[in-house]
């Protein structure tokens, strides 16, 4: 417990001087920029000042006489294929009504401003959420517990007051006044949070070593990995841009309790936005006396800096990161020592990941009994899964571990796009692997996912349909995990290159029946030749395919065919003439010429020349084009 | 862009400027681990890492010049030789290749007449294919500089780098009209 007498409680916040009769939310992470979420801004901010009916405020620093508004940008809510997200709450004699409106552009928002917010009667047709009129895709909300989003898409994460508001920053206050460093620890290894980043260890008893280890140097270090890397992940991106003062408080919260006073937080380069956000919160936060010497004036300090990764997949290995915010190339070196006892700079240092932190403050301020109720077995609380691939709604999900496969796809994504058939689902990325229909019911749970040879990793979970190869995808890991090879291991740096031969003469159809036992042991020797874990489980995506999806591999072999038309040099494209009625789009589309005809009239296709890229089979819409 | 200023004033002073360059070892010199933030930081001022930076860097710093040609080559962000002034980045993650990236790929890349990594005669883009931009539920994905366009097809993505061409030069005022970009407008007006 720290010692100092008048610890300040963090609720000195520049509270709200209005109440707006109309308050708009817009989506401005990553997703809803894509979408066009600061013209939509900028469109709402305008039409709302012509209207002349309201003053636009911001309700911290404004005063306000007659009607006003409010627009706030705001985090991810989740559900990023339906970007531009838009909440509108309006308050009319104290009864407040809220509509979320999705795929919001520019020239829709005259209308809202219209015939909602003027005429009171929402635009019912564009409402994809609302309490008063569900639609279907309310849905992705039912099955979803969010702890680690709870603040995403709610609060504006450039102003610290909402995160105060919200409860920010208290679970710390509550260490600082009521915690010793290893009640802390305790609470921690009682909630049973594991690591959110792939391996799943027990955070508290991390902290616990870290905490327990003596230091050479006087001193410790505590460092956030966001240096989220999988392809398919982007849990950790939304935390950071959506709530990044849930991480430093988290943060806070472990430096405390393993007795480090400067911390870290990695963070790709890749993304932009979150490290724009992280810049500004951390300098809030700063101000405020919520980091820095002596916060909240207790004589605990902890400060906090931001490092861009600059580009390397492996620095996700935490010995690699370390190098690297050392300024050296980013290579795992051999544990033990683990970072507990000799990390950064030769101190003791412990790593957690974005989302791992991000429960921490609630699980402080709620109990860790809260976070063990929730949960399956050994996996207790909730995970956050990037749901991604063939899913009409794809977007971000956190849900109670223990919920099924089928439950997140069919349920929260709404099943599959376009209504195409099942093939596979893609859990955690290149260390993870394909898992067929047949295990749809398998539940998302560390020991569970384990078993079948997929992973729960970092959430990333890509649905496959019947146009994707399995193949294909093997090979598109493999040629991922041998590009962020670091080199260090033979094994792995080798290895994976020979993988990936196998696997693209496999695609081109020049594979041979031998190819796949070669696969197979070729896998055994990187497993076991490996020093981290990206060589350690590279051959994953291979191993379950192969496991579940043999017959695939050995149609590309013996038959020479990719029934999913994916594999360019196993396909032919032709097109049928009854079908064809000259529209010329599938020659337009061709980015070889290898289309001849004239308008109005049959096209056909010169296999000379056609490189099978399939946009012609894309484009048609009459069915004209067909591949084999 | 303020990189392509960057690049411009290194090259007009016949050689090389170490002015940026000094005042990122001043605030740098004595940080721990303060290589890879200043080449970051060398890399935002010259759009590059030019090899007397990196001369200057390793003797600021008291290091081997091998370290840091080491680190340098170890870290897709840095590049050794200029780029142009604008960056096109198309994400091939899990969801954007699931969902067609290799097609918008194809379709940029002959636009532009580059391949992955190279310059456009004019300097007006450079292509990277990148591993992930964390934008999957938008997938195909692909970034301008720092702005993300979302759910493209191989149309949207050459009709965005079309427009993004045609602001930049209505904007410089330099009505360029090099072969590349009158074949563009020629194909763009039969789409």
């Amino acid at each position: 417990m720290a010692t100092a007498t008048a610890i300040r409680r963090p609720t000195e916040l520049h509270a709200r001087l209005v109440v707006p009769d109309v308050e708009i939310g817009i989506c401005l992470g990553t997703g809803g920029v894509a979408a066009g979420g600061d013209e939509v801004f900028a469109a709402f901010e305008a039409g709302l000042a012509g209207t002349g009916v309201f003053a636009v405020v911001k309700p911290r620093e404004d005063a306000c006489q007659g009607s006003c508004a409010s627009i706030t940008g705001t985090g991810c809510r989740g559900m990023c294929a339906m970007d531009v997200l838009v909440d509108v709450l309006t308050r009319k004699e104290g009864v407040e009504s809220k509509v979320t409106y999705g795929t919001v552009t520019e020239k829709m928002v005259a209308k809202i401003i219209e015939e909602h917010i003027i005429g009171g009667e929402p635009v019912h047709k564009w409402i994809v959420l609302s309490d008063d009129e569900p639609t279907s895709h309310n849905e992705f909300y039912q099955l979803q517990d969010r702890l680690v989003l709870r603040n995403c898409g709610t609060i504006d994460p450039e102003i610290i007051d909402d995160y105060l508001e919200a409860g920010g920053y208290r679970g710390l206050y509550k260490v600082l006044t009521e915690m010793t460093p290893e009640q802390v620890h305790q609470e921690v290894l009682a909630s049973g949070l594991r690591g959110r980043g792939g391996a799943g260890f027990p955070t508290g008893l991390k902290w616990k070593f870290a905490a327990e280890a003596p230091s050479a140097t006087g001193e410790k270090f505590f460092i956030c990995n966001g240096d989220e890397g999988d392809p398919g992940a982007f849990m950790d991106r939304s935390v950071l841009e959506g709530d990044p003062h849930s991480v430093f408080e988290g943060m806070a919260i472990g430096g405390y309790a393993i007795g480090a006073d400067h911390g870290y937080v990695y963070v790709r380069a890749e993304y932009p936005l979150a490290i724009k956000r992280l810049k500004i919160a951390l300098k809030q936060a700063e101000d405020r006396g919520l980091l820095g010497a002596n916060i909240m004036d207790s004589d605990f300090s902890f400060h906090l800096k931001i490092k861009e990764g600059a580009g390397a997949f492996v620095c996700g290995e935490e010995t690699a990161l370390m190098q690297s915010i050392e300024g050296k190339r980013g290579m795992p070196r051999l544990r033990p020592p683990f970072p507990a006892q000799s990390g950064l700079w030769k101190s003791p240092t412990n790593i957690n990941n974005v989302e791992t932190l991000a429960c921490v403050p609630w699980i402080i301020t709620e109990g860790a009994e809260a976070f063990a109720g929730r949960g399956f077995e050994k996996s207790k609380g909730t995970k956050v899964f990037a749901l991604t691939g063939k899913v009409k709604r794809s977007g971000l999900a956190e849900v109670p571990m223990g919920l099924t496969l089928r439950d997140v796809i069919y349920s929260i994504g709404g099943g599959m796009k376009d209504d195409k058939e099942f093939r596979a689902v893609q859990m955690g990325g290149p260390s993870g692997g394909c898992l067929p229909a047949s295990l749809l019911d398998t539940r998302v749970d560390y020991e569970e996912l384990n078993e079948t040879g997929a992973i729960v990793g970092s959430g990333g979970m890509v649905v496959l349909d019947t146009d994707n190869c399995i193949v294909d995808t093997a090979r598109f890991f493999l040629k991922f995990t041998q590009a962020e090879s670091c080199g260090k291991c033979v094994p792995c740096r080798v290895g994976t290159v020979r993988m990936l031969e196998i696997l693209t003469r496999i695609c081109e159809g020049k594979g041979v029946p031998e190819d796949i036992g070669l696969l197979e042991t070729l896998a055994d020797d990187i497993k076991a030749g490996s020093l981290c874990a990206l060589g350690g489980t590279a051959p994953n995506p291979v191993l379950t395919s192969l496991k579940y999806f043999r017959e695939e591999f050995e149609e590309h072999i013996n038959e020479k065919r990719c029934r999913a038309g994916a594999c360019a040099e196993l396909t032919t494209y032709w097109i049928v003439a009854e079908a064809c009625t000259g529209c010329r789009a599938c020659s337009r589309a061709c980015p070889v010429d290898a289309i001849t005809g004239e308008k109005k009239e049959v096209h056909v296709i010169d296999s000379e020349v056609c490189i099978r890229c399939g946009a012609c089979y894309q484009k048609c819409r009459f069915d004209a084009v067909r591949r084999q | 862009m303020s990189v392509g200023q960057g690049v411009e004033s290194a090259v007009e002073a016949g050689g090389f400027d170490e002015a940026p360059l000094r005042d990122l070892l001043e605030t740098y010199q004595d940080q721990r681990g303060a290589l890879i933030p200043l080449l970051q930081g060398t890399q935002a001022a010259y759009g590059y890492l030019p090899a007397e930076a990196m001369e200057s860097i390793a003797r600021a710093l008291r290091e081997p010049l091998s370290q840091v040609f080491g680190v340098a080559t170890f870290y897709a962000q840095f590049r050794l030789v200029p780029r142009a002034r604008n960056v096109v980045r198309v994400c091939h993650g899990t969801a954007c290749h699931v969902s067609g990236a290799p097609l918008v790929s194809l379709e940029i890349e002959r636009n532009l007449g580059i391949g992955d990594g190279e310059n456009t005669e004019d300097m007006m883009f450079t292509i990277e294919n990148v591993a992930c931009l964390g934008a999957c539920g938008m997938a195909p994905v692909m970034m301008i500089n720092d702005r993300t366009y979302g759910k493209l097809s191989p149309d949207s993505a050459v009709k965005a780098v079309k427009e993004f061409r045609a602001k930049e030069e209505g904007e410089n005022g330099s009505g360029d009209t090099s072969a590349v970009s009158e074949a563009e407008d020629a194909d763009g007006a039969e789409a």
